[in-house]
């Protein structure tokens, strides 16, 4: 498993680049994970993404999916996707320290 | 007498009403369960349905029969659960108050989710196979299709049966190579996932899979509306797919007396304990199968599991001990592959898909992770166990909880 060191801290990711620890995540990292993924600057919408996303895990164990992030979360998904293009389920995940959403195999 | 109300008579609510049928004192408890549909499916044999391999008939049987005769079964729609005043009034406007509730109101597909799936193409050229009408209409268009692009769609997670999907690309893949059109047809699966296979050691083993089969990926796919009039996919990003036969696993979603009555999430299923199975709002509510809000998978296997471990707490709790924390998540599937041939996949809610040998008293070893024979004989062979022992909640060699005997990391 590689391990990174960003912005002082120690951090396991796997493979694919998600955290594998969800809790070494703090404000610091998703900044450097979100310039990775081409977003230069977190704006207030992106936080509330991410803080629902990092709640709404702590809860159900899982990174929600669009539907949620719009029915619980109050989330449009047009901005979800305006805020993190392409991907938004993948992307948000990964920036909040989670994993990436899984099917069962 | 005590009550004790189930609510739906599919996989999980059947193997319940047998299962505490055989531990409650009949003196004592009247166990009732309640459902709409006369008819229970083997849902594992609607993905054999569209390829001609089953028919209507070897996946319908009549719910009475599987409804042991100390247990009172009412058929009527749900209209309303009223926790505070343990009691459920029913389509049929009668009343039933109860001391301990079960609810295994499974999920279904709700294609009305999606803008455009049900215009006009339904059931002309759009088709889904987890309903029966669904899967009988698709092998009727099927048996006469030339050929051209058939895109497999899942619209968003959760699904039940998470590899029915892939089973169905692979079957595809062989039945239109028997038929000898298997170079006029163009597989497509399109995805919200990041991929086909998602966890590390699937994704590791099966990764070629698709490629070998032929079969192309269309990943992180949200599907926004379908235009049945352009024969397209349009995705919330404005993405767009093609198709001349669309196979679509519509939006999943819990059943509507759920949402009525307050006790479901954003998709109508109830949010639950993960280890014990009781409602995380009501002491005396347990929910099972489908119906729940785990991260485990929704598929009979894992109802058939849960089953051990809430009838062993609904008698704790009739007791007033506290519950066991028996449910990991443990799920176990074939998954056809096509030709013959199938894999076996093992999990729970930490441990992943592993390769190795899955042992099974007097029939096993099965081969995990791998394509054997065996495994598509053991899928087969499954159907005949699900009638004849599962659904009436006998003992099955196959322990409760996952066990790593065989598998390797």
């Amino acid at each position: 498993m590689p391990v990174r060191e960003i912005a002082g801290v120690q951090v396991d990711f796997d493979d694919e680049g998600f955290m594998t620890n969800p809790d070494q995540w703090n404000e610091d990292i998703a900044k450097v994970l979100a310039e990775e993924e081409g977003i230069s600057e977190l704006t207030e919408g992106h936080w509330k993404v991410i803080n629902f996303i990092r709640e709404d895990f702590k809860e159900k164990g899982q990174p929600p999916t669009i539907r949620r992030m719009n029915k619980v979360g109050g989330i449009p998904t047009k901005d979800l996707y305006e805020w993190f293009p392409k991907g938004p389920a993948k992307k948000a995940a990964r920036i909040a320290g989670l994993g990436k959403p899984q099917g069962c195999v | 007498m005590k009550k004790l109300l189930i609510l739906g008579a599919g996989t999980a609510g059947t193997i319940m009403a047998n299962k505490l049928d055989q531990h409650l004192l009949r003196d004592e408890w009247q166990i009732t369960i309640v459902d709409q549909d006369e008819t229970h499916i083997y849902q594992p044999g609607l993905l054999f349905i569209p390829f001609d391999i089953y028919t209507r008939n070897d996946v319908i049987k009549a719910k009475r029969d599987y409804i042991p005769q100390g247990v009172e079964l009412i058929m009527s729609g749900i209209e309303l659960i009223e926790p505070e005043k343990n009691r459920v009034k029913l389509s049929n406007n009668k009343i039933l108050s109860y001391d301990y509730l079960i609810i295994a109101t499974g999920t279904r597909t709700q294609p009305g989710e999606t803008e455009g799936l049900m215009g006009d193409g339904w059931y002309k050229n759009i088709f889904d196979f987890y309903t029966l009408a669904g899967a009988c209409n698709l092998q009727k268009f099927l048996k006469h299709w030339q050929g051209g692009r058939l895109v497999l769609n899942i619209v968003e997670m959760p699904i039940k049966c998470p590899v029915a999907p892939l089973e169905f690309l692979f079957l595809a893949d062989w039945y239109f190579t028997e038929k000898g059109i298997r170079d006029k047809v163009d597989l497509t699966f399109v995805t919200p996932l990041p991929g086909a296979f998602t966890k590390p050691k699937a994704a590791d083993i099966l990764g070629d899979f698709l490629d070998q089969k032929n079969i192309n990926l269309i990943a992180e796919f949200n599907t926004g509306s379908v235009d049945s009039a352009a024969n397209k996919l349009v995705s919330f990003d404005g993405r767009e797919v093609e198709y001349d036969l669309l196979v679509t696993i519509p939006t999943n979603m819990g059943d509507a007396s759920i949402e009525r009555s307050g006790l479901g999430d954003e998709l109508n299923y109830v949010p639950t304990h993960k280890h014990t199975l009781r409602s995380k709002a009501h002491e005396n509510i347990f929910v099972i199968g489908d119906a729940t809000d785990l991260p485990s998978s929704k598929a009979g296997s894992v109802a058939h599991f849960q089953a051990d471990v809430l009838t062993e707490n609904i008698l704790l709790a009739i007791e007033g001990l506290p519950l066991q924390e028996g449910f990991d998540g443990h799920a176990n599937c074939f998954i056809e592959s096509g030709f013959g041939k199938g894999l076996l996949i093992d999990f729970n809610y930490d441990v992943e898909p592993l390769p190795g040998k899955y042992p099974l008293p007097g029939i096993g070893p099965f081969s995990l992770l791998q394509e054997t024979k065996a495994n598509h004989w053991g899928k087969m062979m499954f159907r005949w166990m699900y009638w004849n022992l599962l659904l009436r909640g006998s003992e099955l060699p196959i322990e409760a909880q996952m066990n790593m005997a065989g598998k390797m990391r």
